[in-house]
C-alpha cells in the first residue's frame, strides 16, 4: 500500500532508475554486505489508518489522569500554569515549527529574533546580563552549570544544597562523572540551606554553591547570604529559580548570583509528562564566553539593516569539537518560543499578577489545609507557592484515594527523602480557584480521618 | 524561478509595547488576602515590575506570524539539509501530542495514574530495538548529543564494572562535532582517526591504533559523505576483539530502516534521533529527542528509571545499582515520544522500509544530475545523502556558501555546508523520501544554474541572498561586538 508520507509513484520510480543507471532500487545497496541485511520486515505492528490510529491513541491517553480530568495540586519541577490560547497557534505554524536551526541566517530571521527576544526576557527576569538559546531543561541546565563554573574557576567541588530538587542532583552528578568533579551536600533541616553548615563546606576547592529558590520544598532561600558566602571563597554562585515567579520575585542577579538556571516549563510549555521542558540558562556578562549552548547577536547586513545571527560560535562543538564548553547542539527552542510567546502576553504586569494570584492562592490553601486535624506544614520558613504538608496518614495511600475524587493531591516526598516520608508537597498556580481548594480540603479531611 | 520576499518587517516585541496595553486574562482573586507583599517578606520580593512588553494579544499574534514568514521551514521551502533529515512532520504526530491525556499529564502522577503514558513508552522503546537490533533502549536523552553522552557513559560505566580504566575513544575525522564534544564531556581523551580519501574507515589505521586503552570507537553509518561503511562487520570485530565498544551515532537511520541494524552489525550502542527519521518536528533547533540503544551486557547501565512491564502493568524500575544516573529531571522528552510512536504505528515495517528505499533513491537521483556541474565527493551509489564539492566553483571565485546564498534566492534552503570537513567546499544534500520527483528536478535545475552563472554571471552569485528578509550578514560584528539582548535606544 502507498504511504502518503511518500510522494514516488511507481512510475516516477522507474524514471528516476532509468536515468540513474540503475535496474532497481536493490542495486543501490550493493555496499551494503549481503550478511548484514536483514532478511525479513521489521517485527513492528502493522501500519494501522489514520482514524484507527487516532482510537488508539485516544485509548492510551485516556488512561492517564491528567490536569484536565482533574484537578491538580501537583508540583516539584512542573506545574499547572495559565497557558494563554496564541501560544499553540503560533508554535504551530509551519515556518517555526518545521525549520532547522537558524545556520543560515538569511533565512532564519524569524527564529532568530524570537530568540533574542527570548534571551532578553530571561536576562531581565533573572536580572543577569546575558542568557542562552535554552538547554534540555532545568536539570541538565544545572549540570551544564555546574561543567562550566568547574571551567571559569578551574576548581573541583561543587556544594548542593540538600534543598535543591533532588532530581537536579542526580542530574547534575551524571554531568561530573566524566571530570571527576566531587559533588557535595550542604543540610537544609528547617527547609532552607542551613547557611552556617554550608560556611563550613564551601572552600577553596569550591567551584560553586548551589542553590533554589523558592526550593524543593517551596521555601525562600535567602539568596543574598548565599552569594556573600560563596564569593567570599572565591566560588561562583549557581541559583535555581523558576522564570514564572520572577513577576513577583527578585532576580537572583540582582542579589548576587553568577549564574542563574531553572525550569522554564511554567511560561506556557505543557507539562506533557515532563518533556520537552525550558532549560534557562544565564550569567553574568564576564562568563559569557564559556557558557554552554546557542547565543544569538544583533548585527547588521551588506546594506546596514538590522539583522540577528548566531554568535560567539566558536564555544560550541560543531567549531571546538571536544574542546567545546558543552556538547549541546539541538536545545529546545520551540519550547522558548512558547515561553516569549507567554511573556509578550503576560507583559509587565501580566506576569506580575500571575505570581501574586498564585502566591496568594498558595497561602490561602496553606491555611485552609492546615485546620485539617493533624494536618500541618512541616517547614516554618516563607513559601511561595509550593510547600509540604505533613500528614497523619500515607501520603501515596492519599494520593491514590484523592485521585478518585478528582484531586491530584501532590507530590509524596518520601521517594525524594526518607525522613519526610510523612509530607505531601502541594503546589498551588494561579489557575486554581477558591473552590477547587475549599473542595480539595474537604476531601483530603475525610481522607486522613 | 520567481521568490518573492517577506514583507519587510523589522520590529522586536518590545518595539511594539504601548503602556497600559494587555493580552492576558486573569480572574481576580477569589481568596482573602490577594496581597503578596503582605504574604512574602520584603527582602524577596522584586523592587520594579519586570520590562517586559505591555502589548495586545492580537499585536501577539501578528507581530509572531509576521516574523515567522521570515523563515524557512520544511512546510514552505525544500530543506535539503545533509545529515539533518528535513522530512515532512505529519500534522497527526502534533494532534496526537496534544491530547489532554498526554500534553497535560504531570510527569509525578503515580504510576498507576499514568498507565498509558508508560505503555507507549514501553511500546515505543520495544519497536526502536527491534529496528536497530539492539536489546533494551532508554528513552531519557533529550537529543542526539545527550544520547551519545548517555551511550559513552554507558560504556565508560561497562569497563570499570570489569576493573578496566580505558581511556581514549577513536573517532573519526569525518565526525559529526557532537562525538567528540560528548566523548570528552564524558571524560575521556578524543583520538581523531583519518578516514581514507572516499570517507572509509582505515581500517588498518584503525587496527594499529586500537589498544587496551581504547574504551570505544564511534561511528556514523552509513558515513557523513552518505557512504555505507563496506567494511563495517570487519571492523566491529576488530574492536571487540580488542575490548573495544562500538557506538553508532544514528544521525543517518534513515538510510537504513528495515534494510539493515546497527545491532547486526555488531553495534554495542546506537542513538535515534527521533527529530529526524522518526519525524518530529525540529522546531528552529528543538526540541528532539535522543534514545539511546543498547545491547544486553550494557543494559545494567541504562539511566533511571527504566520503563517495565509486569502483567498488564506498567512502572518505573528505580532498582538499578549499576545506572549511570539520570540525564534530564524526568523521563525523556515525552511529548516527541508521543509523535514518534504515531509515525511508527502510521508507517508499519513496510511502510519503514519504503522510508530508506526512497530516500536512496531520491539522493542517487540528485548525485546524478548534479554530477556533470559539481565534483562528486565520492563515487555513487550513495545512501539517503551526497556530498558534491564546490571545488570547481571555487577557483572561478564563487565558494560552497556563495552558491548556498543564491539557492536562497532561487526558493531552496541550503544544503548542509563545509562538512563533512574531510570534503573541500562541501555541499551535503540530504533530500529525505518525502520529497517529490519534481521537486528534487526544480533543485537540481537550480543548482545547475548556479554552475552556469559561475562561468557567466558570478556576480549574482556573490550578491545573493537578494529575496530574503536580510542580506549577508555581518558575523564579525557579532562577535567583536556582542548584542545579545534588547535595550532601549536613547
Amino acid at each position: 500500500m502507498a504511504s502518503r508520507y511518500i510522494a514516488n509513484t511507481p512510475h516516477e520510480q522507474k524514471q528516476m532508475l532509468g536515468l540513474i543507471g540503475a535496474g532497481s532500487i536493490e542495486d543501490l545497496l550493493v555496499k551494503i554486505p549481503a550478511k548484514a541485511r536483514l532478511p525479513r520486515p521489521l517485527g513492528v505492528a502493522a501500519a494501522m489508518a489514520e482514524t484507527d490510529l487516532i482510537r488508539h491513541l485516544k485509548a492510551l491517553a485516556g488512561k492517564n489522569a491528567d490536569a484536565d480530568s482533574h484537578v491538580c495540586f501537583m508540583g516539584a519541577g512542573s506545574y499547572d500554569h495559565y497557558t494563554p490560547s496564541p501560544i499553540n497557534h503560533l508554535i504551530s505554524r509551519g515556518e517555526f515549527l518545521t525549520a532547522y536551526t537558524p545556520y543560515q541566517p538569511e533565512a532564519s530571521q524569524g527564529t532568530l529574533r524570537t530568540i533574542y527576544e527570548y534571551q532578553t526576557m530571561i536576562a531581565e527576569l533573572t536580572g543577569m546580563d546575558v542568557a542562552n538559546a535554552s538547554i534540555y531543561d532545568g536539570a541538565s541546565s544545572l549540570g551544564e552549570a555546574a561543567l562550566m563554573a568547574h571551567a571559569v574557576t578551574d576548581r573541583n567541588e561543587i556544594v548542593l544544597s540538600r534543598s535543591v530538587n533532588p532530581l537536579y542532583k542526580r542530574v547534575t552528578a551524571t554531568y561530573c562523572e566524566g571530570p571527576a568533579i566531587r559533588l557535595r551536600d550542604v543540610a537544609a533541616p528547617d527547609g532552607v540551606t542551613d547557611l552556617a553548615a554550608a560556611k563550613k563546606v564551601v572552600g577553596a576547592k569550591t567551584a560553586a554553591l548551589v542553590v533554589q529558590t523558592p526550593n524543593f520544598y517551596g521555601c525562600l532561600e535567602d539568596v543574598a547570604a548565599a552569594a556573600e558566602l560563596a564569593h567570599g571563597a572565591g566560588a561562583l554562585l549557581v541559583v535555581v529559580a523558576d522564570p514564572v515567579n520572577l513577576g513577583v520575585l527578585e532576580g537572583p542577579g540582582k542579589l548576587g548570583a553568577d549564574i542563574v538556571i531553572g525550569e522554564g516549563q511554567g511560561l506556557g510549555v505543557p507539562m506533557s509528562f515532563g518533556g520537552p521542558n525550558l532549560g534557562v540558562f544565564a550569567a553574568k556578562k564576564e562568563l559569557v564566553r564559556r557558557m554552554p549552548g546557542r547565543l544569538v547577536g544583533a548585527t547588521v547586513d551588506s546594506d546596514g539593516a538590522r539583522g540577528f545571527v548566531l554568535t560567539l560560535q566558536t564555544r560550541e562543538q560543531h567549531i571546538r569539537r571536544a574542546k567545546a564548553t558543552s556538547n549541546i547542539c539541538t536545545n529546545v527552542a520551540l519550547c522558548a518560543l512558547m515561553a516569549t510567546v507567554y511573556l509578550a502576553t503576560l507583559g509587565r504586569r501580566g506576569l506580575v499578577r500571575a505570581g501574586e494570584l498564585s502566591t496568594a492562592k498558595a497561602h490561602y490553601a496553606a491555611e485552609r489545609l492546615t485546620k485539617i486535624p493533624g494536618v500541618s506544614l512541616r517547614f516554618a520558613a516563607p513559601f511561595f507557592k509550593e510547600f509540604a504538608l505533613k500528614l497523619p496518614k500515607p501520603p501515596e495511600r492519599m494520593v491514590t484515594r484523592l485521585a478518585k475524587q478528582g484531586f491530584l493531591a501532590g507530590v509524596p516526598l518520601k521517594t525524594f527523602e526518607h525522613a519526610l516520608a510523612d509530607c505531601l508537597l502541594v503546589a498551588v498556580t494561579e489557575k486554581r480557584t477558591k473552590a477547587e481548594i475549599d473542595a480539595f480540603a474537604e476531601a483530603l479531611e475525610k481522607a486522613v480521618a | 524561478m520567481a521568490h518573492t520576499a517577506a514583507a519587510a518587517y523589522d520590529k522586536l516585541i518590545f518595539e511594539l509595547s504601548s503602556p497600559g496595553r494587555v493580552a492576558w486574562s486573569l480572574a481576580d482573586a477569589d481568596v482573602p488576602e490577594a496581597d503578596a507583599r503582605k504574604l512574602l517578606p520584603e527582602k524577596h520580593l522584586r523592587k520594579d515590575a519586570p520590562a517586559l512588553p505591555e502589548v495586545s494579544e492580537f499585536d501577539v499574534v501578528r507581530h509572531y506570524s509576521r516574523l515567522s514568514r521570515m523563515n524557512y521551514g520544511v512546510d514552505t521551502h525544500f530543506y535539503p539539509l545533509g545529515s539533518c533529515t528535513m522530512k515532512y512532520n505529519p500534522r497527526i504526530n502534533e494532534d496526537m501530542a496534544r491530547l489532554p491525556g498526554f500534553a497535560r499529564l504531570h510527569p509525578l502522577a503515580a504510576e498507576t495514574l499514568a498507565q498509558g503514558a508508560l505503555e507507549l513508552m514501553h511500546a515505543l522503546a520495544w519497536d526502536l530495538a527491534e529496528i536497530a537490533g539492539m536489546d533494551a533502549v532508554s528513552l531519557q536523552p533529550a537529543a542526539g548529543a545527550q544520547g551519545e553522552f548517555t551511550g559513552v557513559l554507558m560504556i565508560r560505566a561497562y569497563h570499570l564494572s570489569r576493573g578496566e580504566k580505558r581511556t581514549k575513544v577513536l573517532i573519526p575525522d569525518s565526525a559529526h562535532g557532537t562525538n567528540p564534544a560528548s566523548t570528552a564531556i564524558a571524560g575521556y581523551e578524543v583520538v581523531e582517526v583519518k578516514s581514507l580519501p572516499n570517507g572509509e574507515v582505515d581500517v588498518n589505521a584503525l587496527a594499529r591504533t586500537l589498544d587496551t586503552d581504547v574504551a570505544a570507537f564511534m561511528i556514523t553509518v552509513p558515513n557523513t559523505l552518505g557512504m555505507f561503511e563496506p567494511r563495517i562487520v570487519e571492523i566491529t570485530e576488530l574492536c571487540h576483539a580488542k575490548g573495544v565498544q562500538v557506538y553508532m551515532d544514528g544521525a543517518n537511520l534513515n538510510a537504513i530502516l528495515g534494510i539493515t541494524r546497527p545491532g547486526d552489525l555488531g553495534f554495542d550502542v546506537c542513538h535515534f534521533n527521533l527529530h529526524k527519521t522518526f519525524t518530529t518536528p525540529h522546531g528552529g533547533g528543538g526540541p528532539g529527542a535522543g534514545p539511546v540503544g543498547v545491547k544486553a551486557h550494557l543494559e545494567p547501565f541504562l539511566p533511571v528509571p527504566v520503563v517495565t512491564k509486569d502483567g498488564d502493568a506498567y512502572a518505573l524500575d528505580w532498582k538499578r545499582p549499576k545506572s549511570i544516573g539520570k540525564l534530564q529531571a524526568f523521563w525523556g522528552n515525552f511529548g516527541m515520544l508521543v509523535r514518534a510512536y504515531t509515525y511508527i504505528r502510521t508507517m508499519g515495517p513496510d511502510g519503514l522500509r519504503a522510508v530508506s528505499d526512497n530516500a536512496i533513491l531520491n539522493a542517487n537521483y540528485i548525485m546524478k544530475r548534479l554530477e556533470k556541474d559539481y565534483d562528486v565527493a565520492v563515487p555513487g551509489p550513495c545512501m539517503h545523502e551526497c556530498v558534491v564539492s564546490a571545488r570547481r566553483q571555487k577557483k572561478l571565485g564563487v565558494t560552497a556558501t556563495d552558491i548556498a546564498k543564491r539557492l536562497l534566492d532561487l526558493g531552496f534552503y541550503a544544503p548542509s555546508t563545509y562538512f563533512p570537513l574531510i570534503v573541500e567546499e562541501a555541499l551535503m544534500i540530504e533530500p529525505t523520501e518525502t520529497e517529490a520527483k519534481e521537486t528534487l528536478d526544480q533543485f537540481c535545475d537550480a543548482m545547475i544554474q548556479i554552475a552556469r552563472e559561475t562561468e557567466a554571471n558570478a556576480a549574482v552569485i556573490h550578491d545573493a541572498p537578494l529575496t530574503t528578509p536580510v542580506r549577508r550578514l555581518d558575523q564579525t560584528k557579532a562577535a567583536r561586538e556582542p548584542d545579545l539582548r534588547w535595550s532601549r535606544r536613547p
